[in-house]
């Protein structure tokens, strides 16, 4: 890979008075770049992969639906949330359309007894975590600022602070090692996120400890309205070489290739063998949240470039050429997915309001006198409004 | 110079225009931060500087608030004036510690021979509907640090001109902007000569209690004061407009009329900004106040979400409340 080396060489006085920011020429094309771990290719062709092919050997025509199923269900309920925050139900919405091979091949990939540290758009991830979806929807909808037990499904709360969770989960996983435990940690960020200062830090003390984490970068393309390009000169992949860990570019849309690279690193990290960067490449086909506008730095040709190469599209290919299933099997898929969207619109809409004491609750575990007294203030201040009411 | 000197601007626009005039004035002067460029930012204040001033005036970040300050302060040292741009309240952080132990302490340790005129500007406060992150009020982390000066606009000219006189400070400011004020539009006189960068202003005259407010809260105090008018009461209200320095001489002269202060804002009551005020009033005051000095603000809570910040945030009832307790001493 020598993506834009010459460019990056020639020296340049006047930083970016030439970019090419935002053109998708720049980039390799993923299809035609030989480091990029491929099982499936965007017409739904199996190709052999002498590397990873064995992490995927075992794989029933079961799993392979569960897989399609899983992406399916994933994309309904983005949609379903989606328009719910155009209805007004929820304030915002980070979208992963595109993304579901990505979350899915990587979350399937983890075992029950590892651990998940999320960003804001892992809703796939959270799906193969066991997390309820509805429990996902209360920070958008402003009710909480989390809402689901971390503990209970071993998935990290959602982290908003950019690259803030990548340094937890190298903790997390320095504490698995010292415990001479056998699971594995999975960091979740994205493209933008691998700029921040915690990103470079968790690798270094992952690299140094030697900590069994798996991090996982979906490369979308998109950092809001900045391309990749603003980010690195090298492909992100590479960054873990600097460091003395491997990193490994794999087809963000290929769901069994995320499957078997996954794998590959979460048993290297069991095996005391330390970090790995996984660069799944990409493609964040919406807006990046509801309030933002693409049409402002992207045009609709790398959309249509991307569409061609679907994650779930690709995978019913394969599927129906296999005769993995059958028309019963999407038919039933069909009518599960509307449940689901069903069951999610039902579920938000239920959700009531907090209790306005909430904002005191949890704030401290061994309590504060402060609050205790600012908790009794607000008491007396909402007595008297209900007093004239009531009067 | 356009023959149009008074304009009707949005508060964001306002600053939208000023930056705009000091990249025309000043080729020094550089704007960065994440997403500045072509979208114009995520609440467009930057939109079409870079169209207009190129890629390397109007700079797109990566995605690193610790970079963002730290590497304005290497173009500041170079004898640039970067205004750089903090996406929300919440995301200052990453660069706190480039603010606190660099920016803000350079001047001193080269004996004053190094001026670093960085702008740091932060959408601010609460009253959007956002999530976690981007509702927050750090005004007070920023004013206990020596070294930097902490401003704080609530209309489109102070907007404008604070702007301005931020850019041309040769001290570090951090530019507070009330995020939830940006729609709000009034005229601007861009040829109009402005007062001080750190003089409070009064923007209504009373005599039975000063309410002192800054940024966001300027607009509620007028709106209390109209209400409490209706009871027959006269409320002054300030509008401090800088949080560090803080204009002591004003609030004195109001106080020493009104004898009654009331200090609103929407970060936490505990260690802020209304705390350093309320001590030093009384200090300056004493024989002059009729009640003591009280406080409107935020709880000693993290920023509640969406569906609670009502609750959470000082509204026209919390501050009305607080009116009537300082008259009933
Ligand atoms: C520290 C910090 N700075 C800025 C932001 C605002 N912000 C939210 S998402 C985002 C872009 C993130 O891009 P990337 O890491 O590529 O992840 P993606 O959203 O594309 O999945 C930005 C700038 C933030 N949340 N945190």
């Amino acid at each position: 890979m020598t993506v834009e080396s010459t460019a990056a060489r020639k020296p340049r006085r006047s930083a970016g008075t030439k970019s090419t920011a935002g053109k998708t020429t720049a980039r390799k094309s993923p299809s035609t770049d030989p480091e990029l771990v491929q099982l499936l290719t965007p017409e739904g062709k199996r190709v052999k992969n002498a590397e990873y092919d064995k992490y995927v050997a075992g794989i029933t025509p079961e799993e392979l639906r569960g897989l399609y199923r899983d992406m399916v269900l994933t994309r309904r309920f983005d949609a379903e949330a989606t328009s719910l925050q155009r209805q007004g139900e929820l304030g915002l919405w980070a979208s992963l359309l595109g993304q579901e091979a990505a979350q899915i091949g990587s979350g399937r990939a983890t075992r029950e007894d590892d651990y998940v540290f999320p960003t804001y758009r892992e809703h796939g991830v959270a799906w193969c975590r066991g997390v309820d979806p509805a429990n996902l929807l209360g920070m958008f909808r402003g009710v909480n600022n989390g809402g689901w037990d971390p503990n209970s499904n071993n998935f990290q709360l959602y982290t908003i602070v950019i690259g803030s969770q990548t340094l937890h989960a190298t903790g997390y996983a320095m504490g698995i090692a010292k415990d001479g435990a056998d699971s594995a940690v999975i960091a979740y960020f994205g493209d933008g996120a691998s700029s921040q200062g915690d990103v470079a830090e968790s690798f270094t003390f992952s690299a140094v400890y030697n900590a069994p984490v798996v991090f996982f970068c979906q490369n979308n393309q998109w950092a809001i309205s900045e391309p990749t390009e603003k980010q690195t000169r090298v492909p992100l992949y590479q960054r873990a070489q600097g460091y003395g860990f491997p990193g490994v570019r794999v087809d963000g849309n290929d769901v069994l290739a995320c499957l078997a690279v996954t794998k590959w690193a979460l048993e290297r990290a069991r095996s005391g063998e330390g970090p790995t960067l996984v660069e799944a490449y990409t493609y964040r086909m919406g807006a990046h949240t509801t309030s933002d506008d693409p049409t402002r730095y992207r045009g609709d040709d790398e959309r249509l470039a991307w569409e061609a190469k679907d994650p779930i599209l690709r995978l019913r290919a394969y599927l129906e050429a296999s005769n993995h299933a059958d028309e019963g099997f999407f038919a039933e898929l069909e009518r599960e997915s509307e449940a689901l969207g069903k069951r999610v619109r039902e579920a938000v809409r239920a959700m009531p309001d907090p209790d306005h004491f909430a904002i005191f609750e949890n704030v401290y575990a061994d309590g504060h006198a402060l609050v205790d007294e600012e908790r009794a203030q607000f008491a007396a201040y909402q007595a008297s409004f209900t007093d004239v009411e009531g009067a | 110079m356009a023959a149009e000197t008074v304009k009707n601007l949005a508060l964001a626009k306002a600053i939208n225009e000023s930056l705009r005039r000091a990249l025309d004035t000043d080729p020094k002067v550089l704007i960065m931060g994440e997403d500045v460029g072509k979208l114009g930012g995520v609440f467009r204040v930057t939109d079409g500087l870079q169209k207009d001033f190129g890629e390397s005036r109007v700079i797109d970040t990566p995605l690193a608030e610790s970079g963002i300050v730290g590497t304005a302060i290497g173009l500041a040292l170079r004898g640039y004036r970067p205004v750089v741009e903090i996406q929300f309240d919440g995301f200052v952080f990453p660069a706190y510690d480039q603010i606190v132990t660099q920016l803000a302490k350079m001047h001193a340790r080269s004996l004053g021979k190094v001026k670093l005129p960085v702008v740091v500007r932060i959408p601010y406060g609460g009253g959007i509907g956002a999530v976690e992150h981007h509702s927050e009020s750090p005004e007070s982390l920023f004013a206990h640090v020596a070294g930097l000066k902490v401003v704080s606009p609530s209309n489109p000219s102070d907007a404008y001109w604070m702007m301005q006189q931020a850019i041309q400070s040769d001290d570090p400011v951090i530019f507070f902007e009330p995020k939830r004020r940006y729609w709000d539009k009034a005229e601007v006189n861009t040829e109009a000569i402005p007062g001080p960068l750190h003089k409070a202003k009064v923007v209504r005259e009373g005599s039975d209690l000063t309410l002192a407010a800054y940024g966001p809260m300027v607009k509620l105090c007028q709106e209390v004061a109209d209400a409490a008018a209706e009871e027959g009461r006269n409320l002054e209200v300030l509008d401090l407009r800088s949080v560090s320095p803080i204009d002591f001489d004003s609030i004195q002269a109001s106080v020493e009329k009104t004898r009654r202060l009331v200090v609103v804002h929407e970060a936490p009551v505990f260690f802020g900004s209304g705390a350093e005020i309320a001590a030093r009033i009384t200090e300056r005051c004493f024989y002059h106040l009729e009640a003591p000095v009280l406080r409107v603000g935020g709880y000693h809570a993290p920023y509640p979400p969406a569906r609670l910040e009502e609750e959470y945030l000082p509204g026209l009832d919390r501050v009305l409340d607080a009116v009537d307790r300082a008259l009933a001493y």
